[in-house]
């Protein structure tokens, strides 16, 4: 009839918990694949490449740029209690624990996400997919499967990188801007930190990576409609991985926080 | 019917939401055969073939390849059974990663049924057979034209020799003088390598050329089938309206007059 909230709730619901199901579906038929032979090496170590590599610039400049607005900012913070020496290790628990992972993962997430929706979408609407099947090729083994790894293995990397890079980037401004010395900075930063500080990161950005392919591949796998379908999938990916890498992270670090700073 | 029919669907049903694709559709191909279904867009012809592939699953009904049911079959035994096919995407689906000879190889490397070195030989082949010469292998998809993706997606339907090759559409997007010439090379292909073929089109001029048989589909079943000779003298109005081009007819099309 003309305005029912409880169909429109229903629906809703309905629709949420079919989307769910499916991506379930999806994320098992995925992993199932990514375990059992064959295995493409080559394919693996082009998307290593593609999804590693090719993120080094993106990721070591938001590492740097974040890294020195944060040495700033906790500079101004402490100084309102006489706290300004702390800068290098809140500069190194913040970005290895938390900003490190996260900004470098959502930098990837709209690199990548959107890369592989867009290709894998195009090969679905020109029915590329489908030829795979003809021709004794699991879609799943030969596209996702190498993506899925690729992209488990490179963010940890990324992230590893991420955070040297962003600890640099607050000891430049600390040491020429704030007037730190260099080998008290240093210092500091080497005493306070912990394994397991870097460690929870890299956990993090192993989820963060499996987040970043699985979004992008399943908004391509299901794209149709040509180029404006292809247009969503990669936005819905980017947008989707997004969500789920802060939603993630909340999740990750209540967890690991509950287990003390070591690792797992 | 049944016995020697390479293919044989029998009361497939399948629908998407409340749009209903298949309405029980029979059909069988004989082996050896070359049958053309032909039928308007939205009759379900794709339907049939991706649900025959596997890449659709219908809701009922049976589908019988060499006389196993592929209906709800694991995906070994698919596997093994997908060995058999080929098929000729309208668009030509050629992977635009790879050059050219090696789309042409690409069921011929996956399976490892040869090296790289033979597979490249075997995809040159290949390429001569269906008009294209050696140099072409090393250009890739995206500086062809659409006739020559064509050509080059029939070589790959035929590289790996399946004994069933499916159409579809393969004249469509083409200029009548290069859809004649696609359809030259299907029937000497096919006839050459002795497969069974199922091609699924609106184009008459290619169903006469191709088909050993010819079925129409509408609304989801198959409303006429007979050989390519008789399909001016069907006495069927929809099939006639169909091959005469007609908007006047039986068949009336989803389309709001003004």
């Amino acid at each position: 009839m003309a305005f029912n909230p409880l169909a429109i709730i229903g629906r809703s619901t309905m629709a949420a918990l079919r989307q769910v199901g499916h991506l379930a579906r999806f994320t098992w038929t995925a992993l199932r694949h990514t375990f059992t032979p064959p295995f493409y090496p080559r394919l693996l170590l082009e998307q290593f490449m593609r999804i590693g590599f090719y993120s080094l610039p993106v990721v070591g400049m938001t590492a740097v740029f974040t890294g020195a607005a944060l040495a700033l900012q906790i500079y101004i913070g402490g100084a309102r209690f006489n706290a300004e020496q702390i800068v290098p290790n809140i500069v190194v628990l913040g970005i290895t624990r938390e900003l490190g992972p996260v900004i470098a993962s959502l930098m990837v997430a709209g690199r990548v996400a959107a890369a592989i929706a867009a290709e894998i979408g195009t090969m679905r609407v020109t029915e590329q997919i489908d030829a795979l099947s003809t021709l004794s090729t699991n879609p799943f083994k030969y596209l996702v499967a190498p993506r899925l790894i690729a992209a488990v293995i490179a963010l940890p990397l990324l992230v590893l990188i991420a955070d040297t890079i962003g600890v640099m980037g607050g000891y430049l401004v600390s040491t020429y801007g704030l007037g730190f010395n260099s080998a008290v900075y240093l210092q500091n930063t080497a005493e306070f930190l912990e394994l397991g500080d870097v460690t929870s990161g890299l956990y993090k950005a192993a989820v963060f990576g499996f987040i970043i392919s699985l979004m992008g591949c399943y908004q391509g796998f299901n794209s149709k409609g040509g180029a404006e379908g292809v247009g969503r999938a990669t936005t819905n990916a980017v947008v989707a991985a997004s969500i789920l890498i802060l939603a993630a992270n909340y999740l990750m670090t209540s967890l690991l926080f509950s287990g003390g700073a070591t690792p797992l | 019917m049944t016995e020697n029919a390479k293919i044989h669907i029998k009361n497939a049903h399948k629908s998407f939401g409340k749009n209903h694709v298949l309405n029980g559709l029979d059909l069988s191909v004989k082996d050896g055969k070359s049958l053309v279904v032909i039928g308007g867009s939205g009759t379900g012809k794709s339907v049939m073939l991706k649900c025959i592939l596997g890449l659709l699953t219908p809701e009922r009904g049976s589908i019988l390849v060499d006389g196993e049911e592929t209906v709800g079959m694991g995906e070994q035994g698919r596997d093994t059974i997908m060995r058999k096919f080929g098929m000729l995407f309208q668009g030509g689906a050629l992977f635009d990663s790879l050059s050219v000879w090696e789309n042409v190889a690409f069921g011929l490397t996956q399976t490892k049924r040869a090296t790289r070195k033979d597979a490249h030989d075997i995809a040159i082949d290949n390429l001569r057979k269906v008009g294209l010469a050696p140099e072409v292998g090393k250009l890739y998809p995206s500086e062809l034209s659409g006739g020559m993706q064509k050509r080059v997606g029939l070589a790959r339907a035929i590289a790996t020799q399946p004994e069933i090759i499916f159409f579809d559409e393969p004249t469509t997007g083409l200029d009548p003088i290069m859809a004649d010439i696609i359809n030259e090379l299907i029937v000497e292909r096919v006839k050459d390598l002795g497969a069974t073929a199922l091609s699924i089109t609106h184009d008459m001029a290619s169903a006469r050329k191709i088909a050993d048989d010819i079925a129409m589909i509408h609304k989801g079943q198959i409303i006429w089938r007979g050989p390519a000779g008789e399909i001016d003298h069907t006495g069927n109005p929809m099939v006639d309206q169909f091959i005469n081009g007609r908007a006047e007819g039986p068949i009336q099309m989803e389309v709001l007059k003004a």
